[in-house]
């Protein structure tokens, strides 16, 4: 009964969809006149799309195995988060969380947004009902998660190993909430151009969601970052494959846009740019859930590949995008610009800051997608490596650190002050650093030592535009953006850091055998057996010492019966200068064992910066939301 | 901003559809063919396998006749499948030459015996230079090279009873 419940509400959402599209197409009455109409369709959307997702992770949870996706996902001896995780750990269930999410966000702007003018609002929910109607077609024809399977089998068929862990479990609805939130400023560009209305209204009202979207990608990345580091027991955090690169791609158009839109709302500039990179963010969002679900490009991340989903999901985005980008091609010569700016200027800054984001994002796609237009244009197979991502894109991303030591310092306008006195607590810093790699450290590579440098000025020029205010006084957004600047500088230290100075040793050790790593010294005591819940493992007993400090590692190396798969789980010892990291491999002959040791100086504090952004992020977003209840001191911030 | 500007990214957005479209329509095949496919064999110069066998330089793959050549390994259980394969095709006609990639010779010389020997010469590559150099990535491979010592023909994996005919038309035309 659960599943055909939420069939049924699926259908109903699908049907509300449409009626909110016809209604803010105006076949409801007059346009303005009807939105209450529209708001009302939206939040019964919502809330019915809500109600078909809890119908399936109710199904999951029962292990009610005369579901087809929950025989063939799940299993009833699997862990209770796994089974609740496991609803979108599949193909239908994560469509079917991408759209629940979808139409709670059109429900949400529908409640709360109060500001913008009701025809653009009004077409801005249409924009939003039809992205969901897609997507609704998509669930109900070629995907329907609800599908019953007769006769039931007796247990299911389990879910990947690799995704039992309980950081997988919240990555990608932690991204899919990122992807989504994006749409919002996607329908508002929409309805933006549509009603010829692209100034600092919609930028305002577009804020939070880039924020909000930003912040959620941003901990979605470091997270999913994380998980790679110490589930695949590679001993590297990015690997530029195709669907890290999927979620890698809609955050650099959102970080642009998160400062694109800041010039828009506060001054009126970069009309056309804003609107282009809201489509582009939210384009990059829906490129990057096909190319992860259409499984053309090959990737770790491997889901099964259907050539009618695929061609579906490409229909889509096709008509969406392109409807979009052709609407901005049209509409988008008739926008004025803002208020002129000078070269040395907050705007010209930003502006900068936009360039180098979209280059990188340019890079990062053409990488991407390279081996495909290769092999279509030649027949000749090949694929692109983090040698190309990494020599091109690495030193964008230092150039725009670089930008960060004095941009956000600059006025708005024009700043016809000297620049070299603000520039120059960074400018020592860097100095000091340079000179203490070259005796300290002469022999590491020019990029790692660039990180190093401009990673450590940027520490304390991402504070400086705190410095002089009152800082009781100071808007909650300056310290978002000083916190998360700061952030960016740790990231790139620990980056840096972990490429200059990263040892590496493999060995076959006996128990009994010691190896030195960096500071630690590591005995192989022994390898037992081991049962977990659904699986058994070799573990193996390292002792790691240092000084006074001793640490005990259990690297294991893990089967799953069902399905057959075999995992590496990494052993971590954290202290406050670096890891030591421990991967236990096959056993070779005469009783030895394959063992892989790393010792990482400061690599945690890429994610700690990760995080930090995030934090920045979320208190510039509270910052903005507040903002809608008292006016006054964001007047007085722009007029600076 | 001028018209162009205005529909690049649109225009970007059809050369991605139409590259994934392409895609959909011809699902990826997933060998990765030699390039050195058309080229002339690169120059090498291997020791004999095993005794009392001669070793297999370049330039005997450039004699005026063509020549098959095997790479292969004793530790390599699909090898052990072909060998009554490749037995069949020295039946028809065909010269074959082999590559012993990795191996010892006391191990080769068991497996001639117990596998049969097909082979006219046998080179030792202990470190998969030959291997590399003539674009193979995996044990058993087979290769065609014409009488003027260009390779024309790359067979990957073990040679199954199906694959006789192709090699053997590929063999002719190669002559």
């Amino acid at each position: 009964m659960i599943a055909e419940a939420g069939l049924a509400a699926l259908w109903l959402a699908a049907a509300l969809a449409a009626l909110q599209l016809a209604l803010a197409c105006g076949l409801g009455g007059e346009q303005g006149k009807s939105i209450r109409a529209v708001r009302a369709v939206a939040v019964a959307q919502g809330l019915i799309t809500l109600f078909a997702f809890a119908a399936l992770v109710e199904l999951f949870l029962r292990s009610d195995m005369s579901v087809l996706l929950v025989a063939e996902n799940s299993h009833s001896r699997k862990p209770w988060l796994y089974k609740f995780a496991g609803t979108w750990g599949n193909h239908e269930g994560s469509m079917l969380l991408w759209v629940t999410v979808l139409a709670l966000a059109g429900a949400i702007v529908a409640l709360f947004e109060r500001r913008l003018d009701h025809k653009t609002l009004g077409a801005s929910l249409g924009a939003q009902a039809s992205l969901a109607l897609g997507f609704f077609a998509f669930l109900l024809i070629a995907s329907n998660p609800f599908e019953r399977l007769d006769p039931a089998p007796l247990d299911g068929r389990g879910l990947n190993p690799l995704l039992q862990d309980p950081g997988l479990a919240f990555h990608p609805p932690t991204l899919y909430l990122g992807y989504v939130g994006l749409s919002v400023a996607f329908s508002l560009a929409v309805g933006g151009l549509i009603r010829g209305n692209v100034g600092p209204a919609i930028a305002r009202a577009m804020r939070p969601w880039v924020l909000a979207a930003w912040v959620l990608l941003t901990l979605g990345i470091t997270a999913g970052s994380y998980w790679a580091y110490y589930e695949l027991g590679w001993g590297g955090w990015w690997f530029w494959d195709p669907v890290e690169n999927a979620s890698l791609m809609p955050w650099l158009a959102a970080t642009a846009q998160l400062h694109s839109v800041n010039v828009l709302a506060g001054r009126g500039g970069l009309r056309a740019w804003t609107m282009m990179l809201a489509l582009v963010a939210f384009s990059m969002s829906m490129i990057g859930t096909f190319l992860v679900r259409s499984g053309i490009l090959t990737s770790v991340h491997s889901f099964a590949v259907d050539p009618l989903r695929g061609t579906f999901i490409l229909a889509l985005l096709a008509i969406y995008i392109g409807a979009a980008l052709a609407l901005f091609g049209f509409r988008i010569a008739h926008v004025k610009e803002g208020a002129p700016f000078e070269i040395v200027s907050r705007e010209g800054g930003l502006v900068a800051n936009n360039l180098l984001l979209s280059v990188i994002l340019g890079i990062v796609f053409v990488g991407t997608l390279y081996p495909l237009v290769a092999e279509a244009l030649s027949g000749e197979k090949l694929s692109v490596g983090p040698p190309y991502f990494n020599s091109v894109a690495s030193p964008l991303a230092l150039a725009l650190a670089a930008l960060m030591l004095i941009a956000p310092q600059l006025k708005w306008r024009r700043d016809a002050k000297p620049i070299l006195p603000r520039l120059a607590p960074g400018l020592l810093v860097a100095i000091a650093v340079l000179i203490g790699t070259f005796l300290l450290a002469p022999g590491i590579g020019i990029l790692p030592r660039l990180g190093l440098m401009i990673g450590a000025a940027l520490l304390p020029a991402s504070l400086l535009p705190l410095v002089g205010r009152s800082l009781r006084r100071t808007p909650l957004p300056i310290w978002g953006m000083a916190l998360a600047h700061f952030g960016v500088a740790v990231a790139i230290l620990g980056m840096a850091s972990d490429s200059a100075f990263t040892q590496e040793k493999l060995t076959a050790a006996r128990p009994g055998d010691r190896v030195e790593i960096g500071p630690w010294l590591v005995e192989f005591r022994q390898v037992l057996p081991l049962a977990g819940p659904n699986w058994t493992a070799l573990e193996a007993e390292l002792r790691a010492s240092r000084g006074s400090g001793v640490a005990v590692l259990r690297p294991q190396s893990r089967y799953f019966a069902d399905p057959p798969t075999t995992t590496n789980e990494a052993a971590i010892e954290t202290s406050w200068n670096g890891q030591l990291y421990a991967v236990l491999g096959e056993p070779s002959d005469q009783g030895r064992w394959q063992l892989r040791l790393w010792w990482k100086p400061f690599v945690t504090l890429i994610w700690l910066g990760g995080f930090l952004i995030a934090f920045g992020g979320t208190l510039a977003l509270l910052g903005r939301v507040f903002r809608r209840q008292s006016h006054g001191f964001y007047r007085a911030e722009a007029s600076r | 901003m001028n018209r162009l500007t205005r529909f690049l990214p649109l225009l970007v957005l059809l050369a991605f559809v139409g590259a994934v479209a392409w895609r959909l329509s011809s699902p990826a095949d997933e060998k990765i063919q030699s390039k050195m496919i058309g080229r002339t064999v690169p120059t090498f110069a291997l020791a004999p396998a095993v005794p009392g066998k001669p070793g297999l330089s370049s330039k005997e793959l450039a004699s005026g006749a063509p020549r098959m050549v095997n790479v292969f390994a004793s530790w390599c259980v699909p090898c052990i499948a072909e060998a009554p394969l490749l037995a069949e095709l020295k039946a028809k006609g065909v010269a074959i030459d082999a590559i012993a990639v990795r191996d010892r010779p006391a191990d080769v010389a068991r497996f001639l015996v117990e596998r049969g020997d097909p082979f006219v010469r046998i080179g030792a590559d202990p470190e998969s230079r030959a291997q590399l150099a003539l674009g193979s990535s995996g044990v058993p491979e087979t290769f065609i090279i014409d009488g003027k010592g260009i390779i024309r023909y790359q067979h990957m994996g073990p040679v199954e009873p199906g694959d006789v005919p192709a090699l053997i038309e590929q063999w002719e035309a190669a002559r």
